[in-house]
């Protein structure tokens, strides 16, 4: 193996998602082809122009949830739980979601107090896709897993991508909460981690616990303080949810030195934080608002300095101060290496990082730079195995199969275990090899693989199979076995499930 | 990480028909001779931090009603709870438990905790599924070590069930575990699955691993006629579901003894509900998996343990979104026909003001991990040195609790 052949496959494999036919071929700098990627004018971004904002999102929802309310209102006493109602048509949803849009401020609800309405549902998501018409949450959410997906096959290398899944993860939320985070998930990764992917650390923060999504996930917008006038009125208080997982997960990390009282009082200094409700008293229904009425009045104190500002500009400067304690450039760069190297990185590759995150005051895209910067990167053992979300992308990279219809792959990420925005908890998905190679995760991958072979209807060889998606990593026994399969699917599949494609 | 099993194991072995295939793994009929026994242990982790209260509620303390406010259980009104003793209630979502509890098949234990004593879900469930003294440790689980630690002879039960397509950390380790989650896809070819074994037994020992025994759970489901259980959108019935299938796994004369299973949800800090609502309707999944376990079992359930655990309890006072924030104390569910049942094991420390845990949570005053060695201690006779040296480490001072497993 030359060396210059094995750095197209690192960049491929450790760094993007996989080869496509003719990728490795192409030959070139690899590292050059990732910069490529870093410095691209749009970045991350992905054309929006198909998907709602997150409040044409939301507002969709709330017009489903009224219009079934009134459905049942006018069928009282008849028993409707098993009759799905069919959901309004979603699919050209930019013109149809205005603020205006009948129903929308129909039934009475609780201002303000947007996630209230629907959090604790628990439900399967995903791609089980129920007989009856889908719910626009439902259809909202195929749309942005397909936009993500036409993103992941196009990308050259796939770097950007594998940033993006490392701070959606990072940052992540779940449409398993309620309907509003099924409806936002999607959005919430665009217009809160995309942008951001080789911006600030500081500025992502911002976005993310400004999101309704994060907002509805981790409670935040039913969080009221005690001695605000809502607070006083309607005998709510505080839900210190959100500030706890902002200090163990999303900054600092457990252990780092913050105590309860700081999770209680930067609970206090995001009350207020929240989504619109549907009748719009606070500004354009489902969008972010800081509603005063719901904001604990007064300083508070959050790792030893005290915050007085009045108002949203409270919250602001403590994640700003937060995301500057030096704990944070440690989190972030042992998360980072782990993801991306090793899973006990070496301890001068996650100093270096951190030094880099903390001198350029928390700079994502030089974060990102350094670890492609660093011959241990290039150089590391294949000791990860691959996620299932890069499984099944690089597995459709090989094949260059298109994204013509998402639902198998949310399917295949369910049976895997790493089912779309839908992760157990707010720590996210493992990073770890063995929470991966697992009995029933392998055995699932193999019978994927060989779906995706027999889908895949490839008529190449399975000798070109090998240099055109493993190259020079092929082993002997790898090449031995796909050459002696008793077919060219069974030659797919088993190169999909070849030690070479799994790990990277 | 898994290790290999068998490495002396070949394809062509493994390519014979179906009963031989499970020659290799394991021992015709498995019984502790000193009694004639078959145990089963079933460790059912509650992720999320269950609020014990709420699930079990201490109608007799003066206190409670006022602290757990709306959240409550009452003895009466439209959905009373369902009274154990004079001071005890379950949550209405439970009757199996109270119907087992009144047969002597089930018990509780309340005010416990691990030796956890911060408030992070991460680490409370590394603690809690590790056995390690503190976090940080996610080699391997107390289950997999006390597995690792039986007899060998006693091989049988020498290999754990780990259902779902994440291992929980209570079963990783170097005891070999099975894998299996409900599924809908066609199964690979045999073919294709002896070629890539025999590719990872030249290449890749830890996929060789996990492969090799992530068959062996299909092997047994399809002989158990599991076939076409599929993962349902209601999360009762999705835990029901995962325990009927692992009933049947541990069910079968070469099956594992040991399964683990995990359920999430549990983490209510909004809404949480009483005796109605979402707390009830987990509460009412537990309830259907018990159940499940005990049909499914039919006579071996007699000799069967199931434990439910959680990595740590919930505020005591409700916060102001109708739900409860992170807690410590709270408890630990125990049914099965081998469980010594038919109470409350309960130091019980008062809920006013002074007696809670800084000021805010039910107080633990008894050490889960106390229980957890009893009932190993008693289903498998694992000695206290064991269990102290390598189960449970740094535990030589906490002696395993005694007779929760009838003698």
């Amino acid at each position: 193996m030359t060396t210059d052949d094995a750095r197209v496959l690192v960049a491929f494999t450790r760094f993007g998602l996989g080869p496509r036919p003719g990728d490795l071929a192409r030959g070139g700098d690899p590292r050059e082809a990732i910069v490529a990627e870093l410095t691209a004018p749009d970045g991350a971004r992905t054309d929006d122009s198909a998907l709602p904002r997150t409040s044409e999102a939301l507002q969709a929802v709330f017009a489903d949830q009224d219009r079934k309310k009134l459905e049942r209102e006018r069928l009282s006493g008849e028993n409707l739980a098993k009759n799905a109602i069919p959901a309004p048509d979603v699919a050209a949803l930019a013109p149809t979601l205005g603020p205006g849009s009948p129903g929308v401020e129909g039934a009475s609800s609780m201002e303000g107090m947007a996630g209230g309405a629907t959090t604790g549902r628990v439900e399967a998501g995903g791609a089980a896709m129920p007989a009856a018409k889908p719910s626009p949450e439902q259809q909202i959410f195929r749309a942005e897993a397909a936009a993500r997906l036409a993103r992941a096959l196009g990308a050259q290398v796939g770097y950007l991508e594998r940033l993006v899944g490392f701070w959606s993860n990072h940052f992540c939320v779940s449409i398993a909460k309620s309907n509003i985070t099924h409806a936002a998930a999607g959005c919430f990764e665009r217009e809160a981690i995309r942008p951001y992917v080789t911006g600030r650390f500081a500025d992502m923060l911002g976005a993310v616990e400004q999101h309704p999504a994060m907002l509805n996930f981790l409670d935040n917008a039913q969080s009221v303080g005690p001695d605000s006038k809502a607070g006083r009125n309607r005998n709510r208080g505080l839900n210190e949810n959100l500030a706890r997982e902002i200090l163990e997960l999303h900054t600092m990390g457990v252990g780092s030195g913050y105590t309860q009282t700081d999770v209680t009082e930067l609970a206090r200094i995001l009350t207020g934080w929240t989504i619109v409700g549907r009748e719009g008293r606070l500004g354009e229904p489902g969008a972010f608002v800081f509603n005063p009425n719901a904001h604990e009045p007064g300083s508070a104190k959050v790792l030893g300095r005290v915050y007085d500002q009045l108002g949203l500009a409270q919250g602001e400067a403590a994640l700003a101060d937060i995301a500057r304690q030096g704990a944070v450039a440690d989190h972030v760069a042992q998360k980072f290496a782990r993801h991306f190297v090793a899973d006990d990185p070496s301890p001068r590759l996650t100093a270096r990082l951190s030094k880099i995150f903390r001198d350029s005051n928390g700079d994502l895209g030089a974060l990102a730079r350094a670890l492609i910067d660093d011959d241990e990167a290039w150089s590391a053992p294949a000791t990860k195995m691959r996620n299932p979300w890069e499984f099944v992308v690089a597995s459709y990279r090989a094949f260059n199969r298109s994204a013509a219809d998402v639902g198998p792959v949310l399917n295949a990420l369910n049976l895997l275990g790493m089912p779309l925005w839908k992760p157990s908890g707010p720590n996210g998905f493992s990073d770890e090899a063995s929470a991966w190679a697992s009995p029933e995760g392998v055995k699932m991958r193999v019978e994927l693989a060989a779906q995706f072979a027999r889908q895949a209807k490839d008529a190449r060889s399975p000798a070109s199979l090998i240099d055109e998606i493993l190259g020079s990593s092929a082993s002997a026994p790898t090449r031995e076995a796909v050459m002696r399969a008793e077919s060219r699917e069974q030659a797919a599949a088993l190169l999909l499930m070849s030690p070479e494609f799994q790990w990277r | 990480m898994l290790v290999c099993e068998t490495p002396s194991l070949s394809r062509r072995r493994l390519l014979s028909a179906g009963g031989a295939l499970f020659g290799w793994a394991y021992l015709p009929a498995f019984a502790r001779a000193a009694d004639r026994r078959d145990p089963r242990l079933v460790v059912i982790v509650l992720r999320g931090a269950l609020d014990g209260l709420s699930a079990l509620a201490p109608i007799g303390d003066p206190d409670y009603a006022a602290l757990h406010g709306d959240l409550a259980l009452r003895r009466d009104g439209e959905h009373p709870a369902l009274p154990l003793d004079s001071f005890f209630a379950l949550n209405p979502a439970m009757p199996n438990f109270a119907r087992l509890y009144g047969a002597r098949q089930a018990l509780a234990i309340h005010a416990c905790a691990t030796n956890y004593r911060e408030r992070s879900h991460f680490d409370g469930q590394d603690v809690l599924e590790s056995g390690m003294p503190g976090p940080g440790h996610v080699e391997s689980g107390w289950l997999n070590r006390a597995l690792a630690a039986l007899p060998s002879g006693e091989r049988v039960a020498s290999r754990g069930l780990a259902v779902g397509a994440m291992p929980p950390l209570l079963l990783r380790g170097g005891a070999p575990v099975l894998g299996w989650a409900p599924s809908g896809l066609p199964a690979a070819s045999d073919d294709l699955n002896a070629r890539l074994l025999d590719l990872y037994t030249h290449r890749d020992p830890i996929l060789a691993a996990a492969l090799r025994a992530g068959l062996d759970a299909d092997q047994i489901a399809a002989r158990q006629g599991m076939d076409g259980l599929k993962p349902g959108g209601d999360i009762a019935l999705a835990m029901q579901k995962a325990a009927e299938g692992a009933a049947r796994l541990i069910n079968a004369d070469d099956g594992p003894r040991v399964a683990a299973l995990a359920f999430d949800g549990w983490d209510t800090h909004a809404n949480e509900g009483g005796a109605t609502g979402r707390l009830a309707q987990l509460l009412g999944g537990l309830d259907a998996a018990i159940a499940a376990f005990e049909r499914e079992l039919g006579p071996h359930w007699k000799d069967t343990a199931i434990i439910a655990i959680t990595e740590f309890g919930r505020t005591v006072r409700i916060n102001g979104t109708v739900g409860t924030d992170h807690g410590v104390g709270t408890l630990a569910f125990l049914a099965g026909g081998a469980i010594a049942g038919g109470r409350v094991i309960a130091d019980w420390p008062g809920l006013r003001p002074a007696d809670l845990y800084e000021g805010r949570d039910l107080k633990p005053t008894t050490d889960l991990r106390a229980a957890l060695k009893g009932v190993l201690a008693d289903q498998f006779g694992l000695s206290p040195q064991t269990l102290a040296a390598v189960v449970f480490p740094e535990t030589s001072a906490l002696k395993p609790m005694a007779g929760l497993v009838n003698a």
